[in-house]
């Protein structure tokens, strides 16, 4: 107990801890949409896609200040989110596989450069290497700062266009009929998503930012039929598991920070999977059940309602 | 047929569309009088729901001009309050966490515009349209445990809360049992009383002379447009349908 005590007050896990908490609830956010307009995956795709933005603003600057880093991936993710987006607008592939397509070309050819990276003289690449596996522990507090401008930036965004965010990720083509110009709304939604991917990237890295996104909001969903209310309980999920995951790999040797987050994020999936009223499965196979005792014990009504 | 040029709802020129190379519409030239109750018939692939989609603009066609009554631009973003569209329930994912009013009250985001959210008057006036297709205790139900009629109502009383000029439907009739075809169509008939025009894409030719006073038959191109007892009839069909069977059992 004591010693928890403590980590709450020491400087650096605050520092980690808010960063990760910022993260959490930014891709419990857009990470709703994301799932609802089933692009759950465009996560994984854009992450993959930041890979050789890192290494070519490394190679560029030389410089391995995380911002020129950040941009890099930012340009680099942008870049592939247009190509996935009008590669779906002018042609007959579909969402996923221009997704696959776009993602392996981008992450092949952010490796290439890494090992061409690997023969420059002094260039230790360990710090292109955070972020593919993250390092929350490499936070610094310029970079929370960082985050939670564009969080707040993220936020107003959001609630300055939910009614049609909603109306777009529900019906797009009657969007359209309305007058709201749908290909824009897309276009924002998925840079507002690439944001979050790229604030993720130094935290939880290139591989496991698709699980920030998708998980809170599948879980959020199991326990909510309304859209705020579900948004809100992601952003809850995302933000909780942000500081528990940090205080679980400060307490523990050697447990990296980002993987600790997805597996505590990934054990309230599991438990909204399970045990959530309504959607659950252990109500639905509870329901199913007593209903059958009932049925075989009274008989269904002769006349059974109709609508 | 000769009714005055002035009075059209819809008017279309040379309009063609094409997905890939080979066109889905061929040239077509079409008017649609205001306060009509008219049906887009035609085989699978004529190119109804193209249609409807070129008149609502919602996707581009090679050629051709779509106008909305007197107006001489003919942009969505200006009428978007007299166009009113009801997709195919099918095309929605109907698991999306929203209440049936919450999507009945989609219907007046084009009057809102950006930004403002609907209040206490929109929400009165969707519970309104809710009435109107008799689903007004679902108000507060979530959308994924409706059935298909249902769905159907919902996405009929989306369009009428838009109060629109022009009503779009593809297939309303599609999936649903007698008693919701009766009353859809009962509601469409009050919607052209009342002086609007609405067009249906239509499967049943039983029903086309028992439910529509205007059509269209289409196969690519236009193969025959005006009044039911005027262009309705064997030949027609046959052409529309390229085939020498009786397409029309006891009808007409």
């Amino acid at each position: 107990m004591e010693t928890i005590f403590y980590l709450l007050k020491d400087y650096t896990f605050q520092t980690v801890a808010l960063g990760s908490a910022i993260l959490g609830l930014l891709s419990g956010v857009l990470g709703s949409f994301a799932v609802l307009r089933k692009q759950s995956l465009l996560g994984d795709g854009v992450s993959h896609a930041a890979l050789p933005g890192v290494v070519m603003a490394f190679v560029m600057t030389g410089s391995k200040n995380t911002e020129v880093l950040l941009l890099g991936a930012l340009i680099s993710g942008l870049m592939a989110t247009l190509f996935i987006i009008s590669i779906v607008k002018h042609s007959r592939i579909k969402f996923d596989s221009a997704l696959a397509l776009v993602m392996s070309v981008f992450f092949g050819l952010g490796l290439v450069l890494l090992t061409y990276v690997q023969k420059i003289p002094n260039s230790n690449q360990a710090g292109l290497k955070r972020f593919i596996f993250g390092q929350a522990s490499t936070l610094l507090q310029r970079d929370v700062y960082f985050m939670a401008i564009c969080g707040v930036i993220l936020l107003a965004l959001t609630l300055l266009f939910w009614k049609e965010f909603k109306l777009y990720i529900f019906d797009s083509e009657y969007a359209k009929s309305l007058g709201f110009p749908a290909h824009k709304l897309n276009l924002l939604l998925s840079f507002m998503i690439v944001m979050v991917i790229i604030i993720g990237l130094q935290t939880v890295g290139v591989i496991l930012m698709s699980a920030m996104l998708i998980a809170p909001s599948v879980a959020a969903r199991q326990w909510t039929n309304k859209l705020w209310i579900m948004v809100v309980l992601s952003a809850l999920f995302g933000a909780i598991s942000g500081i528990f995951g940090t205080m679980a790999s400060s307490l523990t040797a050697k447990l990296p920070t980002g993987p600790a987050i997805v597996v505590i994020i990934s054990c309230i999936v599991i438990i909204s999977v399970l045990f959530a009223p309504g959607r659950g499965i252990v109500q639905k196979i509870a329901h199913r059940n007593n209903l059958k005792q009932l049925l075989k014990s009274e008989g269904g009504d002769r006349n059974v309602p109709t609508i | 047929m000769k009714f005055n040029h002035l009075d059209y709802a819809v008017q279309i020129e040379d309009l063609t569309v094409a997905y890939d190379a080979k066109p889905v519409l061929w040239d077509i030239d079409l008017t649609i009088p205001q306060g009509k109750l008219m049906a887009i018939i035609g085989p699978n692939g004529a190119g109804k729901t193209t249609l409807l989609k070129a008149m609502l603009g919602l996707l581009i066609p090679v050629s051709g001009t779509v106008r909305f009554f007197q107006e001489t631009e003919n942009s969505l973003h200006k009428l978007k309050n007299k166009v009113a569209y009801v997709p195919q329930s099918g095309s929605v994912d109907w698991d999306f966490p929203a209440t049936v009013l919450d999507i009945v009250l989609m219907g007046c985001y084009g009057r809102l515009g950006y930004i403002k959210r609907p209040g206490k008057k929109d929400r009165d006036a969707a519970v309104q349209c809710l009435r109107k297709v008799g689903m007004e205790e679902y108000a507060s139900r979530q959308i994924s445990q409706l059935s298909g009629g249902q769905q159907q109502r919902v996405f009929l009383a989306r369009a009428l809360m838009q109060t629109a000029d022009i009503y779009f439907m593809d297939e309303p009739f599609k999936g649903v049992d007698v008693q919701t075809e009766k009353a859809i169509i009962l509601l469409l008939k009050e919607l052209k009383e009342a002086g609007k025009t609405v067009v249906v894409v239509h499967h049943d030719l039983q029903t086309v002379p028992e439910y529509f006073d205007w059509v269209t038959l289409i196969n690519i191109k236009i193969i025959a447009s005006g009044p039911v007892e005027e262009v309705f009839h064997e030949q027609n069909l046959k052409k529309a349908y390229h085939n020498s069977g009786n397409l029309l059992k006891s009808a007409v």
